[in-house]
């Protein structure tokens, strides 16, 4: 077991993390005990005077989904290459698997890169061997588990054919399968749903499922909530090369307290003044924040106040309202931005 | 919080230059390209042969090379009668034969040759029954075969059996030795300039193909990125021994069908297999150094514009490298030969054309180790300039107004 890399360093708790910045209370849930697959404190990196990234710390247990989410830009796949010792931080330390350099353990590690890349000449099942030799898979055997893997993702078809001769979307899926081969502990995906059609989205969300089933660590990068919000048990919110949030996805979503919607037969009455400041009229409807004393003095002030009460709602914000709450509206518009832009494509 | 340490696990960096080296390898040595990029060459072999032949035809011609028959006038006549008869059936490859003056005869065969008396290849002596042929090293062979012939031509029409040939080697004059082994010495380092300059090449454009294909963060996520550049370097090393093979082969066949030999050339001081062997290495040293400079290239370079904007500064470079070890070669052991022989651009240079002249062999050990320590030093510098330079993404447009290579600035992600 290995020491953490600080004298107060980030714990992560039964609801998957503790907040960067968030306190914790005596109702917390038990701590999560499992160790750590990836911890990283205070990354920095500046290219050529931008600061690409800024003071970045993430904490991954085993077996977690965790998503790195921000619109592009934000310095995603920068803090993922440092993860990796693609490139080394200017500051800050990162341990995967308790190693300071994470080549030492290349052989547990799968990576799909953004900017997806194959040999054109190359057969599928040959690329996927390929991938596998250099993660220390012996080549034979990394193209026999290359034909098994295509055939078990319906394209036995295409285990021969070339990869200048195969869709985006299969080459995208040939390498995946080559970032799987060698069988990993710690897969990283940047950007996996990127280019990919619905069809080919959902079953990347069985996989990468499947392998957390597993006990595998799956950590990606994306600037689609809704892939975090029904994957990630944690998540990293980054933004302008910080990261103002990282820990559960659930713990994100509480930072907002519940919207209540109100739909009330009176307009008018003494019972208005029981409403929280915070309170937005829609019609026949009042929209306001869950009170931190609870629902129930409010209910029984409106009965009191004889409101009439036809209707009433109360509902959990979504990651979304987190990330705009966390980030700021900017972050969120710049990530609406890139989602837009890519449907487009 | 805690990590749990799983224990190392990883290629070492000669295992992941291979999975590089065999893939790379492989896959040029089976491409259409590298079928025209075999026969490319043998174009101006083939022509070079074909004029190098008329060239030496002519030169034959022109500095009319005779053989000198020195036996008794009767022997003379029926040797150079023979001579006569059997050039009417095969051509050129009788030598034309001539009796020796009377002042000549009165001089030792290799007091002939040696004073140049004459224009004289050889000089055959004693009888045609028992003819002693007296040449200049590397000479004795190439006439042996014509001579026995004429001599049995001369003893009878039909003879069953050739006469035993003595031979008597006459050595060069001192200046006239060294004077050959620089020509040898200069030859060698031609050929190994043009042979990394043009081989050289396909480093480069192999590292920039990676970049196109975006591999590159595949490979540099799961190895180091020098055992990438090695593997690239030593792949392309092996395409070009495979090169070299085939334009060696069929220019060897050309240049033996042509009627040369090595014995054209002065033997080289260290004697003909280390210098070959020799050359071997000195070509592999300064293809591999070559190699490492272009790599370092390729890694500051994003495109193939780029890289051939940069490259030429660096061959022409090398072209005043190669021209600084060929003059330094005229002077073996001055300070200006010892820093061709240091510099690492030029030390396979300097240290081939050292071979063909200088004896010693133990400066080539140091040099090749200086050499392979210079490829290491080079490797790890481009290695380490591709991480900082390459492998950072930014937002195409926003942050990043068109700017040259040198001033190009990451934004992050």
């Amino acid at each position: 077991m290995h020491m953490p890399l600080s004298d107060t360093p980030l714990e992560h708790n039964g609801a998957g993390y503790e907040e960067t910045n968030a306190s914790m209370n005596d109702t917390s849930p038990p701590r999560d005990t499992r160790p750590l697959a990836i911890e990283a404190r205070g990354l920095v990196k500046n290219f050529e005077g931008t600061l690409a990234v800024d003071g970045v710390d993430i904490s991954v247990p085993e077996g977690a989904i965790y998503g790195i989410l921000g619109p592009n830009g934000a310095g995603k796949t920068t803090t993922l290459r440092m993860l990796l010792g693609i490139i080394d931080p200017d500051a800050g330390v990162r341990r995967v698997f308790g190693h300071d350099d994470p080549h030492q353990i290349a052989k547990l590690i799968g990576y799909l890169p953004e900017e997806r890349g194959l040999y054109p000449a190359m057969k599928a099942y040959e690329a996927i061997g390929f991938m596998g030799a250099l993660r220390g898979l012996p080549l034979e055997e990394g193209k026999a588990r290359g034909r098994e893997l295509l055939e078990k993702h319906d394209l036995g078809h295409a285990v021969d054919r070339q990869i200048r001769q195969l869709s985006k979307g299969m080459a995208q899926t040939v390498q995946l399968l080559g970032t799987l081969v060698h069988r990993p502990k710690l897969v990283v995906l940047d950007e996996p749903f990127s280019g990919l059609d619905a069809i080919n989205q959902g079953k990347l969300e069985r996989m990468i499922r499947d392998l957390a089933a597993a006990g595998t660590t799956v950590i990606f990068s994306t600037h689609v909530i809704h892939h975090a919000e029904r994957l990630c048990e944690g998540v990293a919110i980054i933004a302008g090369g910080k990261v103002p949030y990282a820990g559960s996805v659930e713990a994100a979503r509480d930072r907002i307290p519940a919207q209540v919607r109100l739909e009330t037969r009176e307009r008018k009455g003494r019972w208005l003044k029981a409403l929280p400041d915070d309170v937005r009229r829609e019609g026949d409807f009042w929209n306001f924040s869950l009170p931190e004393s609870g629902i129930e003095t409010l209910l029984r002030a409106l009965i009191e106040g004889e409101a009439g009460i036809l209707s009433l709602s109360i509902e959990r914000a979504g990651l979304h309202d987190a990330f705009v709450h966390i980030a700021g509206e900017a972050a969120a518009r710049a990530l609406e931005a890139d989602n837009a832009a890519e449907v487009s494509r | 919080m805690s990590q749990q340490t799983h224990p190392a696990s990883r290629l070492s960096t000669l295992q992941a230059a291979f999975v590089v080296a065999r893939r790379d390898f492989l896959a040029i040595l089976f491409s259409r390209a590298f079928l025209f990029f075999l026969l490319g060459p043998l174009f101006p072999i083939i022509v070079g042969g074909l004029a190098g032949g008329i060239g030496s035809e002519v030169q034959r011609e022109a500095t009319s090379v005779e053989i000198g028959i020195g036996m008794n006038e009767a022997d003379t006549a029926s040797m150079i009668a023979s001579a006569d008869a059997m050039r009417e059936g095969m051509g050129g490859y009788i030598p034309p034969m001539v009796a020796l003056s009377d002042e000549q005869r009165a001089m030792e065969p290799k007091q002939i040759l040696r004073e140049r008396v004459g224009n004289f290849a050889a000089i055959v002596s004693g009888t045609p029954e028992a003819p002693k042929l007296t040449a200049p090293e590397g000479q004795i062979d190439r006439w042996r075969g014509q001579v026995g012939l004429v001599a049995a031509g001369s003893i009878g029409s039909a003879p069953n059996q050739f006469p035993d040939i003595a031979s008597e080697v006459v050595a060069s004059s001192g200046a006239t030795e060294k004077r050959n082994r620089v020509l040898t010495a200069q030859a060698g380092q031609m050929l190994l300039f043009l042979l990394t300059m043009l081989l050289g090449g396909m480093v480069l454009s192999n590292l920039v193909e990676e970049k196109g294909n975006k591999i590159i963060e595949v490979l540099a996520a799961a190895i180091p990125m020098d055992a990438v550049f090695f593997g690239k370097l030593f792949a392309m090393l092996g395409v070009s021994f495979v090169g070299i093979m085939v334009w060696g082969g069929v220019g060897g066949l050309i240049f033996l069908g042509g009627g040369f030999s090595m014995g054209s050339f002065a033997a080289p001081a260290v004697g003909w297999p280390i210098f070959l062997g020799l050359g071997v290495i000195y070509f592999a040293m300064g293809y591999l150094i070559l190699g490492s400079l272009f790599l370092a290239i390729g890694s500051m370079a994003a495109t193939v514009r780029e890289v051939q904007t940069l490259s030429m500064p660096v061959t022409m470079l090398q072209l005043m490298v190669f021209f600084f070890a060929t003059y330094a070669m005229a002077k073996p052991g001055s300070t200006m030969e010892i820093t061709a022989a240091i510099f690492p651009f030029s030390s396979p240079f300097a240290m081939l054309a050292r071979a063909a002249q200088l004896e010693e062999l133990w400066p080539h050990a140091l040099a090749i180790a200086w050499q392979a320590v210079a490829v290491a030093i080079f490797v790890k510098l481009g290695a380490t300039l591709f991480r900082r330079r390459v492998m950072k993404s930014g937002p195409r447009g926003a942050n990043t107004k068109k700017r040259r290579f040198w001033q190009r600035k990451a934004a992050a992600n």
